[in-house]
Formats: C-alpha cells, structure tokens, sequence
C-alpha cells in the first residue's frame, strides 16, 4: 500500500462526481452517514459531457423512478429545463416518455450547490488511486496527494475517468470527456484486488455555433404547452417558462459518401479502438456501415444552454479526424456553412464486469465495495443516476447493519437494469430501452411513484409529508375507480345524443360508467358531461383512474405474468450450493452457475448458457433437498 | 393430503404380452372393484395389500378381459398412495379399453411422469433416486436439440418451434420500431400482423383439435395392408410382431373397422392399420368397409398388398393394383402361400405393376428377411418417411395451445380495438410462453409439475 500522509474517518466515501456519484452521496448523507464525495474537478460535479438532454424513452421512466426513491435527478431538471416535451403519446401509455433538455451549465450548477449544501456531505477535489481491503473488507481509499480515508463502505461512480482516451481520427488525448484529467492509477488497484475489467467505448457529436446554423432548413421542434414535471414533488405551476425549440434535420447520400470515403481513417475501422462501442447508441460511421441500405439518417440539433451558442447535433456521434468531420457536417441541410465549436470524439475507459456485482450493487467478493454508473458497463445519465441511488442506499443499509433494497424486474425499470447488469453477459455499454422490461405495462412512468414511493420511504429517502401525499393520492384513485364501477349510466336521451356526438354506438341498457371508458372512442376526461357526480380531481389522479380501467384487462394479464415471475424468483438458491456437485447438470451450466452465484431460480434461469433442463435439474435439487 | 386418483397405461403404447393399467389414489381400489370381479363374479370386498386377485374386467357385466389385478396400499407402493395394477392381454386397443373404463368410473388420466411425480411427493424417492431423475432431464439437454422424436414427436417439436420463432420475429419487431422508430415503420403493420396470425392460429388450432380425437398413435410409417380375406394378413402381422398371440383384437360390432398396431420391423417403426379384408360385394355394408379400408390406404405412406398366390388374381386384387397405380402408392406386393403350388406367379403380377414383389409363406416364414430388408432398405434411402401429420395426446399440452390460441385471439382483439402496438407484445409473449412450455423450453412457474411433465421414469 501507499504512503499516507494523513488519515480521516467517515462512513462513505463515494469516489467520483457525475449522475451515479451525486446520487448515491446525497443518499447516503441524508440517510445520516458522513460521507465525502471525491471528483477529478469541482467544476465537473453531474457534468453533462454528451447529450444536453435528460430522460426520453425508458430512461424518462429511471428518472421518476429515482425521484420515487427520493433521489435528486428529477428535481434538478425541473430547476433547469429549457424545454420538454412527452413522447410517444400516440402509442400506449406504457410507452410515454418524458425528455427535458437541459441548460448544460445550469445543470451542473444546480447540482453542485445541492451536493455543497447538503447536511453531512463533504465534496472533495482528488483523483483515488489507492483501494484499502482487508481480509476482503473494504477499509477505504488512498488519495494521490497522500490522504487515506478510512471508511465502512466505498461507492465507485468513476464513469468513463479510468485510464480514459480521447479519439478525433488519428488525434489521441489521454484525458476524460471535454479535456479534463483522466484517473490513471485506480484500475491498478482494482485488478490488484482481483476484480475483473473490461474497457468500453463510447462517443459524442461535434458541437456548432448557432449562429452559423440556417435553421430554416430545418423543422423546428417546440416544447409541450403543457409541461410535466420530472419530479413528483415539483409543483406543475411552478414550471412554465419560454422554451427553446429543438431542430429536425437529415444526414444525405453526400454525407455518407464522405463518411465512406475516409473510413479507413476512423480509429474504430482502423483498430485503433479497443474498447466495445454501444450498438444502440452507434456513431454515425456505424449507422453508415451497418444501415448501408438507408439513405439518410435522422438529426436533432439541440441547445446546450441558455448561455452559450454551442449546439448539440444528436445522431452524429463520430471519431473521424477533424477534417472530415469539418466536410461530414456541412454537407447536412442548415449547416452548409457551421463552425464546429468542439470536435467528435470517441472515449475510451476501463469499467468492471458487472456480473462481479450482487443485486444490491456491492461487490460479491470485497464486503462493503459498491459500485454504480458507467463503471458498472452502463451507458447514459439516468442508467447511472438510478444505479447511483440504489447503490447509496445499499451503502447505508449496509453500513447500518440493514437488509438491502432490491427492486426486482416487476417493480421498477432499475430493477431491470440492475439484474440485466448482475446477470446478464455485458459486452458493450448497457443502455435502458422500454423493450427490456418485460412487465412494462405495469411500470409506467406515470406511476413510478405509486411502484417506488412506499420503498424509498422505508429506506428514510422520502419525507413524512411526500408519503402522505402519496397515500392521499392512491386513495383518491382506488374511491374514483370504485365509484366509477358502480355509477350507471341509463339508456336516456341524454346519453345517447352524447354518444352519438362522440361517434359511439348507443347503449342497450343500463351500464356502469367504466365501461364507457373502456370504448376505444372514449375515455375519463370525455364522458365528463354524462358523469354528475364526479369530484375535482388533480390531473394526475384522473389520468391513473383512466389507465386503471381503460386498459383493466391488460394489466390483469401482465399481473398473472409477473405472478408467474415472481413464484422462481421466490426460490432461493444460497450462495454456499456447490454446482459441480450436482449431478445432471451440464458443465457449462455448473461453470456459470459458479461465478455467478445467482440468488434465486429466476436469476439462474436468465443466465446465458443456463438451459431449462438445467433449471429443472435445479428445482429437482431444491425438492429432494427440502425432503 | 387429498390427491384425486390417477390411471394410465404402465407398459407403454407398444404391443406386448402383458399390458398393465396403473391407478393410484384414494379412489384406486374402489374404482379397481367396479370394473373388475372374481371368477365367480363377485365383487371384491376386502383388499389385502400385496395380493393378487384372478378374474375379469367387465365393462357393466359384460366381460372385456380376463386379467390380474394387483393390490399396492400405501404407502407400500410406487406412489406412496393406494394403488391397484390391472394386468390384462396386451395391445394397445384392450389397453386403451380398460383405462378409459376406468376414467369413466372416476379416475383421471395422469399426466407424463405423474407417478413419478407423486412418488417424489410421498417422499419415496431418495436423493439418488432423484439424482437419476436429474440424469433423464439432463439427457433432454441434448435430446431436444438433436431428436425429440421418442418424447415428444419430432413433427411436433419442429411446428410449434417453428410458431413461436413467427411469433418471436413479431414481438422482435414491434419491441424495435418501440425503440427505434426512425429504423423500424408500424405503419401499416396491424394489418399485417392480423394476416399473419390467422395463419398461425389456424395451425395451432388444428393441433388443438387433434387432441383425443380417438386415435392413440402419430408416429411410424403409416402403412396400410390391403388383400382379400384369409389372405394372411393377420399371420404376417403376427411374423413381423414376432409373437404368435392374437393381435387382431376386432372391435365389436364394427368388424370391418381397422386395427393399428406398432411394430418394429428392423429398427423402421410402422404403424400398421389392417383393414377388414377388401370384397367386392353388392352388399352396401360390405362396399362401405371396402371403400373405407381404399380411402386409408390413400392417406398410407406404404401399402402392403397381400396376394393368394395359389389362386388366381382376383377382381378385387385387380382393383387394389389399379389403386395403388392411380394414387402413385408407394407399394410392396407379397405373394403369400408360396408352401402351396403356385398359380399366380411373380411374373404376372410384375407385369401389372411397378411395386416390388416378394413371395412369402407365412405359414412357413419364408421370404420374411427379404421384406424386413426391404422395408429398412427403402427407408435409410428416403423413399419411406414417417408420418409426419402431429397429434397432440398430452393433457397439458392441450392446455397449453389453448392457452396460447387464446392469447393469440386477445392479441387480434387488440388490433381490432385499434389498440396502441406495444399492447400486442403481452400476448404475444404470453403465447411465446405457453408454447415453450409444450416443448419444454419455458420454465414454468409449477415447479414439480414442469419437471416431472419432462420426463417418465417408466413407471
């Protein structure tokens, strides 16, 4: 081990500053551990180095989840939005996404001063080089200027920071995202205590003067009139503000041509890269290459911030070098003549195997080491964010000698995330998408807090009066539903001209109103004028009664699968089984089951190379143990 | 813990000496004595465990079988339950007969692997017991890769994969344009998928409809032997069954109904159906069972015609000849007495027809290598195949294609109600599900039941 110079002694320390790091240090200092919260710059605290956005499909639905939980994502973004919008309203309500952009700046800001004002938390400027284990117990870190702080549980959140590199074609820069200082000693560390690395790539788009841009040429992209807020405890009325509008354009047969032509000099096509790029968030070489049949693709140009006129143009990520990237972008409709501001680059970084990892985002082998974010093999803001707070909470619950909170794949989008992660062979950045989660119909970003509420008030995350809320909200929705089964509405006049206003087919008798919303035509907030006694309800109540019983027979049928789920995840496997033991199962299965040590039948049935037959064997094992 | 009581064929659906009807559960022995009595007629009274009881089966007095009737109590039997053992003259139709008398007087029939199943449950089975157990299902590992055909009916296997990868590719393609719109178009797309599921359900449901439609076999190849009466079909059944038993077991009342059997004829498994012997007749219920017997041998993969070669070519022997040249049959002709002074030679039949011609006695068992050698020749060339039409005869495989037709049809609803596309993928994965669970390839939420579905132990 290092020298030290000096020592202190905390609870937690959380080593890095971005979405993971933030969430997990504010939850465990408001859990009431002292916690210090280590960054390569203060500067850098939830940096936004990619796209100037938050939410947007599945990973709208982590940020409610988070801000469910109590974490911080969903209200800074309220603070800081310039414009948002709901997506995918036209398909169901499973579907429905929110995305904010963001005020880059204002973000980081806003966030910096959460974290410097919160009670209990120390924010640190330092790079850890060092892990202190012992007997495999985590004790703590060492610091590159000589500190070793000791302490009862280590988060890592060192998003794309290890041993990064930046690519511009055949430029290289051994620094993290916008030029700041890579942490180069950590990895060390980590292999030293056995623990298994991977190294990842991902990459981003050049950024371009506005004033350069004919936008024009473009299709302009307005926020919603009516804005949502993120946060469940954000007041709606408290959101409206000008909003700045968002730009549609289209790469061209030209474009491609240029792409294709210089090839040869991307790092990727060339080896350079190493790392395992994302194949759903692909640069636009890829799109190239893989979609070669398509003739344009896709492009948003978006504001940065209020401040500056740098804009993002999502959907041309690339690490071509810089004079192609200068002939790439101009041959796009509105920036024939751009000036590119900041280049495309891919980055490159070393993140862990996260199959090292149990449920509750700590280490399997190294007691008390959590790990959350990029460093875990994710990809994008919310992904960490939501590994973040879980990760603090399971950092506390362990440091308060507490069972840990695991949110299974029934319950939440994170917990689809987290068991995809610990389960799943992760062989490129792991990125949210709504068709990962097989029960989606049930976790909603509607009703992420009716799903997560009740757990993050448990944990001590959630306020007296936020749960209060809650439950005043869910009565609300079970007296409205209830009343709506059991009011009926008669075959009279007035029902049927409203029917035949509406387009629907008249009724032969008597019917409870909930079956009027059931009519594909209809729905709550339309047989309001055949409905005398309805309450004042907040939007947010009526919109839950809706879904409730507009899409009853659906949600019944996803509960029998989730009931179907939840009975092999009920069957425990304990992690002391010897799997080559067992006699029938195929090797393979024996091998994997080994590493992974998988908590439940359910899990080991996701394990790749797991076969039914196998899983039979398992379940046979149990019985004849259990006789 | 009260179980209902169960029954099934013990010995398996092949011919055999001795078939054996198992019932276990608590209604065994009273469901055992109201279709079995002594020989002097009476009624069983007492039960004595272990004991063997001599007599007959009766089907509401009237006798069906004579057999042996085994009495288990628990928990000194297999199951750990009362159980009764009817030992009866095997072939598969008295076989079949007795179970279903004994549904009919309360029991049920049991599922795959369900004795097993109990016996694990009552705690009779020991870990290494259970141990081979795992060692049969682990064996499936490979199995369902490479042939399903003994468990489960290769046919079988390969439609319902092939469903659920349709079924796969739409779930694939709706999750895609959900999160890649700008590569994936919906549009247009639930009218495609309507298409597309009226194929798939029209599929399943012809399975579903198989289920228990009467006829107790699928597999083998389906042949059919034609020829007049006392031609000796039956003595050549007999040959070729190895076994000199009767196995013609006639259907009464109906005798110009066909009788199937299994044989196995060098490895080449077929399913043979004998037709009552084929006569022109004038008389109309004669004509019905010849033309019966011709619309089976249309549906054969292989049609044995048996000649008397020490008589000449009879009218009817011509028809079957011009028959089989009109369906293109593939065809075998014996010539059958050749112990007798031959008047039909091979020659003459030769010059009627393409199909290979074999002279046998059966009465000598003459000439019997050369038509086993024909048979597995013709088959390990390809010209024979099997039966390749599907019968699903599993209870819960049943189920599960009605599970599954039935979220199909939710999935139609949906699109007729115009719902949003990432409705259809519940169902849809629901039907995934359901079928997976046929072929042993969903892990099923019914622990026990899923892993003694998968297998039978023989007992």
């Amino acid at each position: 081990m290092k020298e030290y110079t000096f020592t202190e002694n905390v609870d937690v320390v959380v080593v890095g500053a971005g979405h993971a790091g933030c969430e997990a240090a504010l939850a465990c200092s408001r859990l009431g551990l002292e916690t210090v919260i280590f960054t390569i710059s203060i500067n850098s605290i939830a940096l936004m180095p990619c796209n100037p956005n938050i939410g947007g499909s599945s990973k709208g639905h982590l940020v409610r989840e988070i801000d469910a939980l109590g974490g911080e994502m969903g209200k800074n973004i309220d603070k800081t939005y310039i414009q948002s919008r709901m997506l995918n309203v036209s398909k169901g309500p499973a579907v429905h996404s929110l995305r904010a952009q963001a005020d880059k700046a204002e973000y980081s800001a806003s966030m910096r001063q959460v974290l410097e004002n919160q009670d209990n938390l120390t924010v640190k400027q330092g790079e850890v080089c060092e892990l202190i284990i012992e007997d495999n117990v985590i004790r703590g870190v060492m610091t590159y200027t000589g500190g070793a702080y000791f302490a009862k549980a280590v988060i890592l959140c060192t998003g794309t920071y290890l041993n990064a590199r930046c690519l511009t074609g055949e430029a290289i820069t051994y620094t993290g995202p916008n030029g700041l200082m890579a942490a180069t000693h950590l990895t060390d560390s980590l292999k030293a205590n056995g623990i298994k690395m991977f190294r990842f790539k991902t990459g981003t788009p050049a950024r371009i003067d506005r004033r350069s841009i004919d936008f024009s040429k473009m299709e302009e992209q307005k926020g919603d009139d009516e804005v949502v807020p993120f946060s469940f405890s954000t007041d709606p009325s408290t959101l409206s503000k000008d909003q700045v509008s968002c730009y549609l354009t289209y790469t061209n047969e030209e474009t491609h041509k240029i792409i294709r032509d210089n090839l040869d000099r991307s790092p990727i096509y060339a080896g350079i890269i190493e790392g395992t790029g994302p194949r759903y968030c692909p640069s636009i070489e890829d799109k190239v290459v893989r979609f070669s049949e398509k003739k344009r693709h896709q492009l948003f140009v978006e504001p940065e911030g209020l401040h500056t006129n740098e804009m993002y143009i999502s959907g041309m990520s690339s690490s071509l070098p810089e004079d192609v990237q200068r002939q790439m972008y101009r041959t796009v409709p509105g920036l024939e003549n751009c000036r590119i501001m900041r280049n495309a680059y891919a980055i490159e970084y070393d993140c862990i195997d996260p199959v090292q990892l149990k449920h509750s985002l700590e280490f399997k082998n190294i007691k008390g080491l959590f790990a959350a974010g990029q460093f875990n093999g994710s990809s994008g803001y919310e992904e960490a964010g939501a590994q973040g707070i879980i990760a603090g909470i399971n950092a506390s619950m362990y440091c308060l000698g507490k069972d840990p909170l695991i949110i299974d794949r029934s319950e939440g989008y994170i917990g689809v995330l987290i068991d995809d992660l610990v389960t799943k062979e992760t062989k490129e950045p792991y990125r949210m998408m709504t068709s990962r989660a097989e029960y989606r119909l049930l976790l909603r970003q509607d009703n992420a807090d009716l799903r997560l509420r009740k757990k993050g008030y448990d944990v001590g995350l959630i306020s007296e009066a936020d749960y209060n809320a809650l439950l005043k909200k869910e009565r609300m929705i079970n007296d409205e539903t209830e009343r709506l089964k059991t009011t009926y509405v008669g075959n009279n006049s007035r029902v049927s001209d409203f029917l035949k206003n509406m387009g629907s087919s008249p009724l032969k008798s008597g019917v409870p109103l909930s079956e009027l919303i059931c009519r594909p035509e209809l729905d709550y907030d339309l047989i309001g004028p055949i409905d005398d006694n309805r309450p004042d309800l907040p939007s947010d109540v009526r919109q839950q009664v809706n879904i409730n019983i507009k899409y009853e027979g659906y949600i019944e049928r996803q509960e029998r699968q989730v009931a179907a789920f939840k009975k092999l995840e009920k069957k425990k496997l304990s992690d002391d089984i010897d799997y080559s033991s067992i006699k029938g199962l195929r090797l393979e299965a024996a091998q994997k089951l080994d590493m992974y040590k998988p908590v439940s039948i359910g899990q080991a049935s996701r394990i790749s190379g797991v076969s039914p037959a196998d899983i039979s064997v398992l379940l046979v094992y149990l019985g004849a143990k259990d006789h | 813990m009260k179980t209902d009581t169960i029954a099934a064929i013990a010995t398996g659906m092949t011919p055999s000496g001795i078939g054996i009807i198992r019932i276990s559960g608590e209604d065994a022995f009273s469901i055992a004595s109201s279709v079995f009595h002594k020989k002097n007629k009476e009624p069983l009274s007492d039960y004595e465990d272990h004991r063997a009881y001599f007599g007959y089966v009766h089907d509401n007095g009237t006798v069906i079988d004579e057999v042996i009737l085994l009495i288990f109590k628990g928990p000194n039997s297999f199951t750990g339950e009362d159980t009764a053992e009817i030992q009866c003259h095997g072939g598969i139709l008295m076989m079949r007969k007795i179970l279903d008398l004994c549904i009919r007087n309360g029991a049920r029939t049991a599922g795959p692997g369900e004795f097993t199943k109990r016996a694990f449950l009552n705690g009779k089975m020991d870990l290494s017991e259970a141990e081979a157990v795992m060692d049969v299902i682990s064996s499936q590992n490979d199995l369902a890769l490479k042939n399903s055909v003994k468990q489960l009916g290769g046919s079988l296997y390969k439609t319902i994969t092939d469903v659920r990868n349709k079924i796969l590719f739409e779930l694939a393609y709706i999750e895609s344009a959900l999160d890649d719109p700008e590569n994936y178009d919906l549009e247009g797309y639930p009218e495609k998928l309507s298409v597309k599921l009226l194929d798939i359900l029209r599929i399943l449901e012809k399975l579903a409809d198989s289920f228990d439609d009467g006829r107790i076999l699928s597999e083998g190849v389906r042949t059919v032997i034609l020829g007049k009466p006392n031609v000796g079909k039956s003595s050549l059944l007999n040959i070729l069954a190895g076994s000199d038993r009767a196995i013609v077991t006639e259907i009464p009342g109906t005798t110009r109904d066909t009788i199937e059997e299994m044989i196995n004829v060098g490895g080449v498994l077929l399913h043979v159906i004998d037709t009552a012997g084929i006569r022109q007749s004038d008389d109309v219920v004669e004509q019905i069972g010849v033309r019966k017997a011709l619309d089976i041998a249309k549906e054969a993969d292989l049609v044995v015609l048996v000649i008397d070669s020490s008589s000449v070519l009879s009218p009817e022997d011509e028809e079957i000849l011009r028959f089989i040249k009109v369906n293109d049959k593939k065809c075998l002709i014996l010539l059958n007495k050749s112990d007798l002074p031959t008047v039909t030679g091979v020659d003459e039949i030769a010059c009627l027809t393409g199909s290979r011609v074999i002279t046998i006695s059966a009465k000598d068992e003459t000439g019997i290598d050369e038509l086993k050698s024909f048979i597995t020749g013709e088959y390990s060339k390809g010209f024979l195949k099997y039966n390749d039409e599907i019968f699903i005869s599993n209870a819960r495989h049943k189920e599960a294609l009605s599970s599954a037709i039935e979220s199909l049809l939710c999935v139609a609803k949906s699109i007729t109600e115009k719902m949003p596309e990432d409705f259809y993928s519940i169902d849809l994965t629901s039907a995934y599900d359901h079928l997976g669970r046929i072929i042993g390839v969903s892990v099923d939420d019914d622990v026990i039941n899923e892993i003694f579905d998968k297998f039978c132990m023989g007992k």
